[in-house]
């Protein structure tokens, strides 16, 4: 199947969540805080125009969330519902998210990260023998020993490859990459076609491995 | 059909759409024949696999628990207050 698929709604374990929750089980809340929170921040700060506000943002959909978890009907998933909570509080800021997609980004000229997954250098021009195949090839991280590989030094660079995305990529990488929504989810809550969402998801995803790829080669 | 329907240069192009299912059948065919000669492309089709494995680790960063504690306090105040 694709990662396109039917939109979760809510699960077993989470209909236990949910009525944690309305018993008023402030672990519950605790738990759902922490799994959530940094990822509403993330997403947050690419639909309004400062960190600050981002918090308050963020802030703001908790309070609704407390607020409004019985009229929650479990037709979505918790997590996708919380998400919308945020969207709209972040569009009722008259955020920076009402700026449409240029045109020219959807042709494949996206917002300053070049057009290409991986540098054109990399690969043997046109007219030679072999041309469009590798001349510099990637190197396997299976080489690398494996505690640099899943050293905390390896997920802050991703991390901050992804802040450094362009808003739209940065949304998108965050939500299905970090967060681990679904194509669909993210397409619903962010007002995109299935064709868009995969190309902001390809070249944010292409960027992020590319930054690995550096930070993972230069200080091998 | 050769590996050299596709180039590598492509294959790296539409590695999301493979992953993401989006790929129609023939082109996804001609996708995994090249993947299944290439080695490079192997190399580079195992490392978006492992920058996804990164990324979801991101979501493991600790949130401040000064917040969580106010948070909690506002969940108290709401749910215990109003039932």
């Amino acid at each position: 199947m694709s990662g396109l698929g039917e939109q979760p709604a809510a699960d077993g374990s989470e209909v236990a969540v949910v009525a944690a929750l309305r018993a008023g089980d402030e672990d519950a809340f605790r738990a759902l805080v922490r799994r959530h929170h940094a990822a509403l921040v993330r997403v947050a700060t690419t639909m309004v125009d400062s960190r600050a506000v981002a918090e308050e943002v963020v802030q703001e959909t908790w309070l609704a969330v407390i607020k409004g978890i019985d009229g929650f009907e479990g037709r979505s998933s918790l997590r996708t519902w919380i998400f919308r909570i945020l969207v709209n509080q972040a569009r009722r800021r008259g955020a920076k998210e009402a700026r449409a997609i240029p045109v020219s980004f959807l042709a494949g000229n996206p917002e300053g990260a070049g057009g290409h997954a991986v540098d054109q250098a990399r690969f043997v021009p046109d007219g030679q023998r072999w041309a469009g195949h590798w001349c510099e090839p990637p190197a396997p991280w299976t080489d690398l020993p494996a505690e640099r590989f899943s050293s905390k030094e390896t997920v802050a660079a991703a991390a901050s490859a992804i802040n450094e995305l362009p808003g739209r990529q940065r949304e998108v990488v965050a939500l299905r990459d970090i967060e681990g929504l679904s194509g669909q989810e993210v397409c619903e809550l962010l007002g995109l076609s299935e064709g868009n969402q995969r190309v902001l998801l390809h070249r944010g995803r292409s960027r992020v491995r590319s930054m690995l790829e550096k930070h993972l080669g230069g200080e091998g | 059909m050769a590996v050299h329907d596709v180039r590598c240069r492509e294959v790296v192009e539409l590695v999301t759409d493979f992953l993401e299912g989006a790929l129609a059948v023939d082109r996804r065919d001609v996708f995994e024949r090249h993947l299944a000669m290439c080695t490079w492309c192997q190399t580079y089709m195992d490392q978006m696999r492992a920058t996804l494995e990164v990324t979801g680790r991101i979501r493991e960063d600790e949130v401040p628990p000064e917040l969580v504690d106010s948070l909690a306090a506002a969940f108290r105040l709401e749910r215990s207050g109003g039932a």
